[in-house]
């Protein structure tokens, strides 16, 4: 009614109840439990038969035998060696492809950014073993690329031209591309959290200041976004490091991976110990690189939040 | 034209989904001003700096720069720098690096870079604070970083989008006195955008009142609380008693069932005009002299004045006086022809009325709800 300057009276804060030790305590006990059952348990269990032999003594033999050879300790560098590799590869060929893929998503309006999402997640409802015999079906010498050679082949052979057949299965591309497709979505999904949470204002602020888009993105948006680089290299790397079905029905018998041991370890019968021995020093490889990750994320945890 | 303009914006039009932010308008902005946007969230105001800044394209009309039409040209090539709602600090780096980021991209040497940002810092007094980050500064600070990182470039034009709303009531009053200093210190043109009348009124050369899109008034502090163009300028700038008179000829009024001597002419013979009369412009007499007559139904001590409000036959004024008086007192009401202000009507005119819904609310401190509004705005805008 009256003038249009007066204000309304500021709304107060409104703060949690505190919370007795009792109700902390039943609060976290699911947790608590879900951890105990599908972490600490599984975990004791591995590190049970590692540290075990057939008939239950303690024994570090199963580590010793694991390099006791020469040969055999070629094998372990080899195929740790190329599980590293091929993990990196993969790893490195997700960034490059989810980067623009994710700073396009979040740059994009709202009805867009739905559809992008759900053409992301479709694919992740779909088994995976599903899509890696779908691959297999793709690469094979008889395959749908290869069929598709052959048909453009028809259609030349009048001319005396023909495109040679393409053996893309088994071989380190097929186990590469396998693990990018099947994990590229976890590159995306973190980066793209990090960069539609990023204040358009800092972005702004930097136009403001003379820095043309290519500069906004070196200077501000690419070093804002880098936690979420980070979770994405590491939800990328760690299943792809200890994969063994991709390596198995795309990289034939020559590209075993460590995943490809530890399971013949246990599912050849032979060695329930060797088996999680072999799981363990995984664990500690990836442990260590996490360790590294989470040195660049550090400290940036919230950053993004202007 | 006037000599001296820096910014001229003419015939500006914008409208989001069919819904007109701005209409049709025109401003010019002089060389060394301090300029201050003031109106409610919504009126446009963060629009037209945001234009300015070339966030946003007009739909129609001319943004012009030292008479060079600057319509599409982006943000990063224009002569201006902007001050954020929220100061938008870049969190990864400190606070010397945010004020040395526009001057890196200037392309300057390193020493040069240091003796500019040295410099700055010192200018808004935070030596020392080089290698802080910014998420461990006070609120009061982040602005100053903030003011520090804009004039480092030495803009023609600084853009302050409501500087100093996240700010506490005596940081505020402060910075605002910082500001001005720094504005005739380094003279830059200021354009400053609030909602709050007392800023505007206390730092600009001009106020520029706007309201739905529209300009209201463009004015020095002065005129403009003296000489209100219509009801909501009159209303929204500071208090106001606006009631319903008719001209009866020139320095001649009729309000309240009285007749008024006063200072304005020009009118058409017995035209319905509103009519301002300020609260401190009111003389407290006793009831058989005044030519008002009233019982006072509330009081509020404010330290220097009561403020308090009075039934005249049905109609609640608000009167500032430094005389006592007390709930329940009859009092006369003498009003020199001077203070006196007359407006014509306009679409406003219905949406004033007297104060009997006062309360001690309208001491504005900091509105959240409408800070919130206002951000909303900004956020539509991109």
């Amino acid at each position: 009614m009256t003038t249009m300057t007066k204000q309304k009276a500021a709304a107060k804060p409104r703060s949690a109840p505190p919370r007795s030790g009792y109700t902390r305590v039943l609060l976290n006990t699911p947790y608590l439990l879900w951890c105990v059952i599908f972490v600490l348990v599984p975990l004791a269990m591995v590190a049970y038969y590692a540290f075990t032999d057939g008939s239950g003594h303690f024994t570090l033999g199963t580590f010793a035998d694991l390099l006791a050879t020469a040969e055999k300790r070629a094998t372990l560098v080899d195929v740790f060696g190329r599980s590293m590799f091929y993990a990196l590869i993969a790893t490195a060929i997700s960034l490059v492809l989810a980067y623009p893929l994710a700073y396009i998503m979040a740059h994009s309006g709202r009805g867009a950014q739905r559809n992008l999402m759900m053409l992301l997640m479709v694919p992740m409802w779909m088994n995976f073993l599903i899509c890696t015999y779908c691959w297999m079906n793709i690469l094979s010498k008889n395959g749908i690329i290869n069929g598709g050679i052959a048909w453009v082949n028809l259609k030349l052979s009048p001319l005396g031209l023909a495109l040679p057949k393409l053996d893309m299965l088994n071989k380190p591309g097929a186990v590469i591309l396998g693990m990018v497709y099947n994990y590229l979505p976890y590159m995306i999904l973190p980066i793209y959290t990090v960069l539609a949470k990023l204040s358009p204002s800092l972005v702004e602020a930097a136009q403001d200041l003379g820095a043309s888009r290519f500069q906004v993105l070196r200077k501000v948006t690419a070093p804002l976004s880098l936690p979420g680089v980070a979770s994405g290299i590491t939800m990328v790397f760690v299943p792809s490091v200890s994969t063994f079905y991709i390596s198995q029905k795309l990289g034939g018998t020559k590209n075993q991976l460590i995943g490809d041991w530890i399971e013949r370890s246990f599912m050849g019968g032979y060695s329930y110990n060797g088996g999680a021995a072999l799981s363990l020093i995984l664990m500690l490889i990836i442990v260590v690189c996490m360790m590294v990750m989470k040195h660049f994320s550090d400290g940036e945890e919230g950053a993004f939040v202007a | 034209m006037e000599k001296n303009v820096v910014i001229d914006l003419r015939n500006i039009s914008v409208s989001f989904d069919g819904q007109p932010i701005l209409k049709d308008l025109n401003l010019y902005i002089r060389d060394r001003e301090f300029i201050t946007l003031l109106g409610p969230s919504g009126c446009g105001k963060t629009t037209t700096l945001r234009i300015i800044g070339g966030f946003l394209n007009p739909d129609s009309g001319e943004v012009i720069f030292d008479g060079k039409k600057y319509n599409g040209v982006p943000a990063h090539k224009r002569p201006v720098n902007t001050i954020f709602q929220r100061y938008a600090l870049f969190p990864h780096l400190n606070v010397y690096k945010n004020v040395a980021f526009g001057l890196q991209l200037l392309g300057l040497t390193r020493q040069e870079i240091e003796a500019r940002t040295t410099d700055m810092l010192r200018t808004v007094n935070l030596s020392g604070f080089e290698r802080r980050s910014v998420a461990s500064l006070s609120g009061g600070q982040q602005q100053r970083v903030a003011i520090a990182r804009a004039l480092a470039v030495r803009p023609r034009v600084l853009l302050l989008d409501e500087p100093l709303g996240a700010l506490d009531l005596k940081l505020r009053k402060d910075m605002q006195m910082e500001l001005k200093n720094i504005q005739q210190q380094l003279g830059v043109t200021f354009v400053y955008v609030t909602h709050d009348q007392e800023e505007a009124l206390s730092m600009s050369d001009t106020i520029v009142v706007m309201d739905e899109g529209e300009i209201q008034q463009i004015g020095k502090p002065k005129d403009i609380y003296d000489e209100p163009k219509n009801a909501f300028v009159a209303d929204f700038i500071g208090e106001s008693n606006i009631l319903d008179g008719i001209m009866l000829r020139d320095y001649r009024v009729a309000f309240a069932g009285v007749q008024f001597d006063c200072v304005d002419k020009g009118f058409s013979r017995s035209e319905p005009v509103d009519v301002v009369i300020r609260p401190e412009d009111v003389d407290v007499v006793a009831p058989e002299s005044g030519l008002l007559r009233g019982e006072v139904t509330n009081v509020t001590f404010k330290g220097v004045h009561y403020e308090f409000i009075v039934d005249v036959a049905g109609f609640k004024w608000l009167i500032q006086s430094t005389d006592a008086v007390t709930a329940g007192d009859v009092i006369g009401i003498a009003i020199k022809p001077e203070e006196i202000h007359i407006m014509k009507k306009s679409k406003y005119s219905d949406a004033v009325g007297d104060y009997s819904s006062y309360s001690d609310e309208y001491e504005e401190l900091s509105n959240p709800d409408e800070e919130e509004e206002a951000q909303e705005e900004t956020e539509a805008d991109a």
